[in-house]
């Protein structure tokens, strides 16, 4: 019994100095990581910013002497892409057609996926949605010749739509796998309340369903978006020069450069880029980690 | 409001048979409660009277119009679930208008409607909230709320009070079946618990293992079970369920007890035919085992006689007494004045009036 009442003792005097200790190690710990994740946008942003005698004098990671917009605005509208000096911007507009529908699309076939699959279940509910699941693990290499094929027979090859028509083929088996978990953890006598309300199939899907299902929609969407917008291959291997996404120009960007490297516009370019993801994270992130939850843990 | 039937009903998931040929009528205004242990089948009837759950065979007859392939929409009836189920993203007012707003009724008689019910459920000041943001209570009225609306055929109540804490469960019970006897609707309602049985039915209907094992008003249920399930289940605390031997001319039983053997005659003018000295199981309600009182001092179906007291239970408005007889613990119920002690012993009446006689093979009551 003695000895019980040494050890809370004991344990307070080590207390009162390990917190401090730990957490000092904690933040330098966090601190050089943050630093070493945040270096590579730090050489980006401030080289991009340079005129481009500044880098070749050697400094990548010094700050600019000379501050200038110009690498900006010839990236966006000027640079050499391929065998044009049209900029970044038409690409981008591209990549903005291509995402937008791909991203809609996928997202709306598969909410309805994970509703049928979870409420309206059918004999061999489980294989279809086993097949949905096994397309997510195809690579995306294996189907590039099948698929020019189909393209082609379909009369998309080297179109935009062509192209949203491969993300939301692609995108279906994740965006139906999302809400499919979500929607298993959706209490069914909600959905028999309703159908005993009178509410029809689609009824019960928009009016009870939808409107319960942002945070799956926010991760869906953040998801569908980041991998269409960042592909390069079925950019590369479908689109015509008209209707290249910007992932393919900003490779023709760096690559079809004559004499002198402009390394300021190629940063600036890389960061036009990436601007559309790093926004939708931004604005929606804080719903990502909550939806991701949501299908795992109920209630 | 109408009358349900349901004949000859079946229903089974490929080989297992779930519900057994059940049999049932409520008349108009009635209020029919399913009961049961888990597993019994009796939510099982409820979603199949709902439509939520296809029947294998025989019928349901919804104020005399067979509904037994229509779809739950189409039955005219309205259900109260025990989660509530609720739309989490409608207010209240949207949540009880749901179902009016469905069936495309146009948009002021539904504000009508949604008000009626609001003031009968008193919950007019919640109709701007989200579910999210009411109580157990609450949720309950508005689940009710939403069922009332449509002015339905027969209600249906899923275990409606088994997420409530234990007293407003008991203001619930009371506030439900003022509800019934102002508004004189047909339900059917299931719940596990007999008391809210007993306090709200017009008619009972008892199952286990998917047959019915007894349908009758709670009187019948309570005093006439129709065996030893029925007479376990309900009542609490249950009746006592003793063996007892049967005289050989079948007028008296004799149950074996610590002292001298307690012999109780059958009612008058009654004889245990078929069963002269044999063993049978004899069922004493805890109310039938009470102080003796002066009133009945010549009433010869009731005997008095010493009990060895081994517990006592005060509950506040009674004291039960609990005692060996026939080779079990049986309780009688006093009232809380009767001065007994354990460990002594007590003279206890015993109504024989009220006895049930079961065969102790088939389980079912004699007579």
């Amino acid at each position: 019994m003695t000895d019980l009442s040494l050890i809370p003792r004991e344990e307070a005097v080590a207390g009162s100095r390990a917190p401090v200790f730990a957490r000092a190690a904690l933040y330098a710990i966090l601190i050089l990581f943050s630093v070493y994740y945040l270096l590579p946008l730090f050489v980006m942003v401030v080289n991009s910013l340079k005129p481009l005698s500044e880098i070749q004098q050697g400094n990548m990671l010094a700050l600019p002497r000379d501050w200038t917009l110009a690498p900006w605005l010839s990236a966006w509208d000027q640079a050499q892409i391929g065998i044009q000096a049209t900029g970044l911007a038409p690409y981008f507009w591209n990549s903005i057609k291509m995402v937008v529908p791909a991203v809609l699309i996928a997202t709306v076939l598969g909410a309805v996926n994970g509703y049928v699959l979870t409420k309206w279940r059918f004999p061999g509910h489980r294989i279809v949605f086993g097949l949905m699941l096994f397309s997510c693990f195809i690579p995306f290499q294996i189907v590039l010749i099948p698929m020019a094929r189909v393209l082609g027979l379909i009369g998309l090859a080297g179109t935009t739509p062509g192209l949203v028509l491969v993300h939301v083929v692609y995108g279906l088996g994740f965006t139906t796998l999302f809400f499919r978990n979500y929607y298993e953890a959706f209490p069914n006598e909600l959905i028999r309340a309703a159908e005993m309300d009178g509410a029809g199939f689609w009824q019960i899907f928009t009016r009870i369903l939808l409107p319960s299902s942002g945070p799956i929609i926010v991760v869906t969407v953040i998801w569908q978006f980041t991998n269409v917008w960042n592909d390069f291959l079925f950019g590369a291997s479908f689109a015509s020069p008209q209707s290249q996404p910007i992932t393919v120009a900003l490779n023709n960007l760096v690559n079809s450069s004559t004499g002198v490297r402009e390394y300021n516009v190629h940063f600036a370019g890389a960061i036009l880029a990436a601007l559309p993801t790093l926004l939708v994270y931004v604005v929606a992130g804080r719903y990502f980690v909550r939806g991701l939850m949501a299908g795992a843990v109920k209630g | 409001m109408g009358s349900l039937d349901i004949v000859h009903l079946k229903k089974s998931y490929g080989s297992v048979q779930v519900l057994n040929d059940i049999n049932l009528s409520i008349e108009k205004g009635g209020f029919l409660v399913l009961v049961g242990p888990s597993g019994c089948g009796k939510s099982t009837l409820l979603n199949t009277i709902a439509g939520l759950e296809p029947i294998s065979g025989g019928e349901i007859r919804i104020a005399g119009r067979d509904v037994s392939e229509l779809k739950p929409a189409d039955r005219d009836i309205a259900m109260v679930f025990q989660s509530y189920a609720l739309y989490p993203t409608m207010t209240v007012a949207q949540n009880i208008a749901f179902g009016l707003e469905m069936r495309k009724v146009p948009k002021p008689e539904r504000e009508a409607a949604v008000k009626r019910v609001a003031e009968t459920l008193q919950i007019t000041h919640l109709l701007d909230r989200k579910p999210s943001q009411l109580s157990g209570g609450q949720r309950q009225r508005v689940a009710m709320g939403r069922a009332l609306t449509r002015n339905p055929q027969v209600f249906l109540f899923d275990e409606p009070l088994s997420n409530l804490d234990a007293k407003l469960r008991v203001d619930m019970r009371t506030e439900i079946k003022r509800l019934h006897e102002r508004l004189k609707t047909t339900i059917v309602y299931v719940t596990h618990d007999q008391i809210e049985a007993m306090t709200l039915a017009t008619k009972i209907a008892v199952l286990k293992g998917g047959v019915l094992q007894q349908f009758g008003t709670p009187g019948e249920i309570y005093d006439n079970p129709a065996n030893l399930f029925v007479a376990e289940f309900m009542g609490s605390p249950s009746m006592n369920l003793v063996r007892a031997g049967v005289d050989p001319d079948g007028a008296a039983v004799t149950l074996a007890r610590g002292g001298e053997p307690l012999r109780l005659p059958v009612k008058a003018g009654r004889i245990l035919a078929g069963y002269c000295g044999r063993e049978i199981i004899v069922g004493i309600r805890p109310e039938a085992i009470t102080e003796p009182r002066t009133e009945n001092g010549a009433d010869p179906s009731v005997v008095v006689s010493d009990f060895r007291i081994d517990v006592v239970e005060p509950t506040g408005a009674d004291v039960y007494a609990i005692s060996e007889l026939g080779g079990r613990q049986a309780i009688g119920r006093c009232s809380a004045g009767y001065p007994i002690r354990a460990g002594q012993t007590a003279r206890l009446a015993i109504h024989t009036d009220k006895i049930v006689y079961f065969d102790p093979k088939t389980e079912e009551r004699i007579g």
